[in-house]
């Protein structure tokens, strides 16, 4: 692995590079004011943006590793590519935008800011989300996602959106959101029962949720040129809580 | 010379697995599996990184390659009795060709064997008769030799594997000189034991080469069930039970792939009932029968043999596992950039759900390879 990298003025050339090599050199571009910075040829690098407490804007063309922006606290971060496992792990304020699809454990324990994801997400998306006072997330997939979406979701907006997903088919096969106690996810019907996680149950949209819906949505088409009007053509359903403590039981 | 057997069976692990294979059985060398797995550098903490590599010995396809360690050279001669004494002829044997590297040190005496079943014996005709024979040495070698190991025992591949970071192992193996249909990598992280050259992956046995990222928490019940099935369970690493039972669920009951990859990691039951009856009743079967094989807890294992590769999850899946395809090149990964490391743009990628199947099989109408016959380019006889 090459050390020395190649740095004129906001461009980075990531190739080869070990990612504490390359964190070092985002955070001294950072310090010396910089305040929007483009890295080329990333490949496997993890926890770029991680735990970064500024404005910036990143913009990062490749394959970024795992854990890309873990704990990062206000930073514009745009992956040209795909994002791998742990995306936003832990995220506490900032943008996140993916023009392409991610690995598990996408949002895990998410805590602000929003992150929008034009494809598809694995595994586990949007496990354990919350929100407190006025942190709130919001998490958009534009394609399906895997099983366990919002496991144990404390809090936050998670939104699928179903894209490439043919109408009779769920977005998300099994095993939806079990142990969930706070937030709201909107997704495409079918939303099967036997797919719903105990702690769930499946509501029709409020006025308000159709509101929020068709706002993230334009967001969404703004960001990745997508038809608003096409994705909404699908009617939408909300997955919440049956009760804020599913396990008072347990502990009666 | 490092402590052969390892106390610990489980090894919870983060590891990183890599594969790659051409469909159409066209043989490439090691240098991208080394570059794959590399790239996974972090998944790894040194102490253990191994590579299987099928179709490597193009001039003895039929001979049963054994690569074996040895701690001293008296487990050499007392492994070289037992081929012996087991009715094996040795058409040639040798020291593994290694380069000096700095990175890889304490290396046990690895000897390679290209073994022929004696005619003489009744079971000469049959395949499967050959290859239990073939079972029943690794079996006796491992257990009944102090300081032997055997590495890899099936015809025309081979496991190359030690203590060290994998791209250090690729390196001191010297794998840019060999050339293989299907290569299987493995970077090790053992926590709570000291690493071994038998304890790293891949698990070879007979045809097959097995990496697994993960841990077996199903380990006692599928030992116990195998045991019974006359396997030995005296390598130190939870795989083998993966290896053992696809050994016996593939080759000698000579189940379909699918089906067995449905043994190891099943459907859930609330799954198997909404299948329409016929699927119900097959499930039920599988799983009534073969219960004690579910390999329980998080995994994500890659397979390669003679036909090609597989990856498969835990049902959950709980590790990570990504795949991907470019005209003939099928790829498995633990992480993405593992794979675009040595195919940057892939035709089609893909993560693969909780007990899904991933297979790449070599086509049979396999394009004879004119360039073939050329690419011996140091090939090792």
């Amino acid at each position: 692995m090459k050390d020395k990298v190649k740095v004129n003025g906001s461009e980075l050339d990531a190739h080869g590079l070990h990612y504490s090599e390359l964190n070092r050199q985002i955070l001294r571009l950072l310090r010396k004011g910089q305040q929007s910075m483009t890295l080329r040829g990333v490949n496997g690098q993890r926890y770029i943006g991680a735990g970064i407490q500024a404005k910036a804007q990143l913009a990062v063309h490749g394959t970024p590793g795992n854990d890309l922006a873990a704990f990062a606290d206000g930073l514009q971060i745009t992956v040209y590519g795909n994002g791998q496992d742990a995306v936003a792990n832990t995220m506490n304020k900032g943008k996140l935008v993916i023009h392409g699809s991610v690995g598990d454990l996408l949002g895990y324990s998410l805590r602000g800011g929003s992150v929008l994801i034009k494809g598809s997400a694995g595994y586990r998306a949007g496990v354990h989300m919350k929100q407190y006072v006025d942190q709130k997330p919001l998490l958009v997939i534009g394609g399906t996602a895997g099983d366990f979406l919002g496991e144990y979701m404390a809090g936050g907006d998670l939104v699928v959106l179903g894209l490439g997903c043919t109408a009779d088919h769920p977005v998300v096969e099994d095993n939806i959101a079990p142990g969930m106690h706070g937030g709201r996810i909107i997704l495409p019907e079918p939303v099967p029962e036997y797919s719903l996680g105990r702690e769930v149950h499946v509501y029709e949209l409020t006025n308000e949720d159709l509101a929020f819906l068709r706002q993230t949505t334009l967001m969404y088409s703004q960001t990745f040129g997508a038809s608003a009007q096409h994705i909404l053509q699908r009617r939408f359903v909300k997955v919440a809580p049956k009760g804020a403590r599913p396990y008072q039981a347990m502990y009666a | 010379m490092q402590r052969m057997l390892e106390g610990e069976f489980r090894i919870p692990s983060g590891c990183a697995v890599s594969g790659i294979m051409n469909c159409r059985g066209i043989r490439f060398p090691g240098n991208s599996i080394v570059d794959s797995i590399s790239l996974m550098h972090e998944r790894s903490n040194g102490l253990g990184g191994g590579f299987a590599a099928h179709g490597v010995y193009p001039d003895l396809p039929q001979h049963y390659a054994l690569h074996v360690f040895y701690s001293d050279h008296a487990a050499k001669e007392g492994t070289e009795e037992l081929i012996a004494a087991n009715d094996w002829t040795v058409a040639h044997d040798e020291p593994i060709p290694t380069r000096k590297t700095g990175l890889v040190a304490d290396a046990p005496l690895i000897w390679r064997y290209f073994l022929q079943a004696d005619l003489s014996r009744d079971d000469r005709h049959s395949t499967t008769g050959v290859d239990d024979r073939m079972l029943q040495l690794v079996l006796a070698i491992n257990d009944g030799v102090s300081g032997a190991f055997v590495a890899s025992s099936g015809r025309n591949m081979g496991v190359f594997k030690g203590v060290g970071y994998p791209e250090d192992i690729g390196e001191f193996y010297r794998l840019d000189e060999y050339r293989a249909h299907t290569w299987i990598a493995h970077g090790r992280f053992p926590t709570n034991t000291p690493g071994w050259w038998g304890g790293a992956h891949p698990f070879g046995l007979l045809d097959l080469s097995v990496v697994h990222n993960g841990e077996v928490s199903s380990y006692g019940a599928n030992r116990r069930f195998l045991e019974m099935h006359g396997y030995k369970m005296n390598l130190q690493t939870d795989t083998e039970v993966m290896a053992y039972a696809l050994d016996l669920l593939w080759r000698r009951y000579e189940y379909p792939l699918e089906l067995v990859a449905a043994v190891l990691a099943p459907p859930f039951w609330k799954k198997i009932d909404r299948m329409p009856k016929p699927q119900r009743e097959l499930y039920t079967a599988l799983r009534t029968v073969y219960g004690s094989l579910m390999m329980n807890g998080p995994f994500s294992i890659i397979v390669g043999w003679s036909g090609g590769m597989f990856a498969l999850n835990d049902r959950v899946k709980l590790r990570s596992l990504v795949a991907a395809e470019q005209g003939d090149y099928l790829y498995a990964a633990s992480e993405e950039a593992a794979i675009r490391q040595v195919c940057p743009n892939p035709d089609r990628v893909w993560f693969p759900r909780g007990g899904e199947l991933v297979v790449g099989r070599i086509s049979p109408q396999q394009a004879t390879q004119p360039h073939e016959a050329l690419a011996t380019g140091g090939d090792v006889a």
